[in-house]
């Protein structure tokens, strides 16, 4: 069999793209797959797919100024037209500035924005506390809600104490990381 | 430890022993971790990345299971050695590229290896030998919960571990398996094992050459979904997944035999006496024939040489280890004829 780019040489190497779930085969010889590789990679990269999945905004994309660009991370200075175009996120924090969007690509990628795999061994705890925390508030709101202002007082106290550990606890942890 | 030691030893995942492992060459699960607090690789500058280095290098070196460990930082490896590291499965290849504030770190077995300040500023991954999903899982987990002891992690009780690119969230887990398809390719069953793996949230593609080549009938198989799962879901799905292609694998390899028996004899003894009688030969016309020898191992054909002695040779033929090997560099013309003289002494030709 020829190579069907330059058919001159035959062809040894095989390729199989797959493309939105088509695929073409392409029978090539090492040369010219080796240019096809290098042309793949240079045209089509993680970052096309990403911003497929991301859904370009028309006013984003064309002629767009710092300000309709919108919220820049305070961490690492990253707006999410960076994200964009990068496919790369600049810190921790991007995914705390970013949540919303963030929280819809990842439902894209993965079908799903929530984890429920392994906790760090640094942080766990914060991270149950916070769970717990969330919980009691819900329940506070449901308490107002109902008008049931004395045990609505109570459970501000508890919620008001568990904030104050984990406020404490965070700074610690974040002290020994740096210490 | 010293990076020449490797040489001499064996990688744990060229055994040849381990589940399956006539079909499944090796598995492979790394996980991604950034620092809390710490700009993502990409996004740090030069002064940033250097802290950041130092600050991992220290952490790594509290952990018990780095005790002995090769610490390098890339930029202080030659350039045969960065190939060799790429050859062996413990440097990816960006890794080896952009060198500027990138650490590597060995550990003494050479199954746990981590890459420092990759796209994400840890890549820790454990290669183990056949397919051993759960067992390198297992490894990975504890020395990752071990490191988190001693450093904090970028981690969100929505998001999970949080990741420079956003198809790592969650777990950070990606597990592979290399898988040796040879009857599946053979009979053109490989492309509807692509299409169908990519609707069960995985990955597929060449092992051997770059981007989609694939040389050799060597194809790696990743999950591709990490959020939403737990890890042991993940690599249930993955390993389940595997085992299918792998039994269709061997049903495919058995009826081979019983219905062209003479043709795939003819096709594996040819591609015996080639690479025992070649005075030249190539890195890719190696893994190929290598590829049919082993196939001829397990199908009874070829009873002289063993599946251990094939995966030590594709690996020391490849150009670095070749050259590490011969202790000298070697350019390319020379090492064709440099790696035949080295698998006729491998194979025992005299």
């Amino acid at each position: 069999m020829k190579c069907e780019m330059c058919k001159k040489k035959d062809a040894t190497v095989h390729l199989t793209e797959v493309i939105n779930e088509k695929v073409s085969k392409l029978h090539l010889c090492e040369d010219c797959a080796k240019e096809k590789s290098e042309e793949m990679h240079a045209h089509f990269g993680l970052t096309d797919l990403l911003a497929g999945l991301m859904e370009f905004d028309a006013a984003i994309q064309e002629g767009a100024t710092g300000e309709d660009v919108g919220v820049k991370c305070p961490s690492c200075g990253m707006t999410y037209f960076d994200f964009q175009k990068s496919g790369r996120l600049g810190c921790g924090n991007c995914y705390e500035i970013f949540s919303k969007e963030l929280g819809e690509l990842l439902v894209k990628i993965h079908g799903s924005n929530k984890h429920v795999g392994k906790m760090p061994f640094k942080g766990k705890e914060v991270v149950r506390e916070q769970e717990k925390l969330q919980d009691l508030k819900n329940n506070l709101k449901a308490l107002v809600q109902a008008e049931e202002f004395e045990k609505a007082a109570l459970l501000r106290d508890t919620i008001k104490e568990i904030e104050d550990k984990l406020e404490g606890k965070t700074s610690s942890d974040d002290q020994n990381v740096t210490g | 430890m010293r990076l020449d030691d490797l040489i001499v030893k064996r990688s744990e995942w060229l055994r040849g022993e381990g589940p399956e492992s006539s079909i499944a060459m090796s598995t492979r699960v790394r996980v991604a971790r950034n620092l809390k607090g710490r700009l993502y690789f990409s996004r740090a500058n030069k002064k940033e990345r250097e802290e950041t280095l130092n600050i991992l290098f220290a952490g790594v070196k509290k952990s018990s299971f780095f005790k002995d460990a090769l610490f390098l930082k890339v930029r202080e490896i030659s350039d045969t050695d960065k190939q060799f590291l790429v050859e062996r499965h413990l440097m990816s290849r960006e890794h080896a590229e952009d060198i500027a504030s990138k650490g590597l770190v060995i550990e003494e077995k050479e199954i746990a290896s981590i890459l420092l300040n990759e796209e994400d500023h840890i890549r820790l991954q454990v290669i183990e030998s056949g397919f051993n999903v759960l067992e390198a899982w297992k490894a990975v987990d504890n020395i990752d919960t071990d490191l988190s002891k001693h450093m904090q992690f970028d981690f969100s009780n929505k998001f999970g571990y949080l990741t420079s690119c956003p198809t790592n969230t969650g777990t950070g887990l990606r597990a592979s398996v290399m898988l040796h398809l040879s009857a599946l390719a053979m009979t053109s069953q490989i492309d509807g094992v692509f299409d169908a793996i990519s609707k069960l949230g995985l990955t597929m593609r060449g092992f051997y050459g770059e981007g989609t080549e694939a040389i050799g009938d060597f194809y790696q198989i990743s999950n591709q979904v990490a959020l939403g799962y737990s890890e042991e879901d993940i690599l249930d799905n993955l390993e389940r997944i595997i085992k299918k292609i792998i039994s269709r694998e061997r049903e495919t390899r058995i009826n081979f035999l019983r219905i062209k028996k003479f043709e795939i004899e003819d096709r594996i003894q040819r591609s015996y006496g080639t690479l025992r009688s070649a005075k030249i030969i190539t890195s890719s016309e190696t893994i190929k024939l290598l590829s049919a020898i082993r196939l001829g191992i397990d199908l009874g054909i070829i009873k002289d040489v063993d599946i251990k002695k094939i995966n030590e040779v594709l690996l020391l033929t490849q150009p670095a280890h070749l050259q590490k090997v011969a202790g000298k560099e070697i350019p390319p013309y020379e090492r064709d004829i440099k790696r035949s003289d080295f698998i006729r002494e491998k194979l025992g030709v005299a």
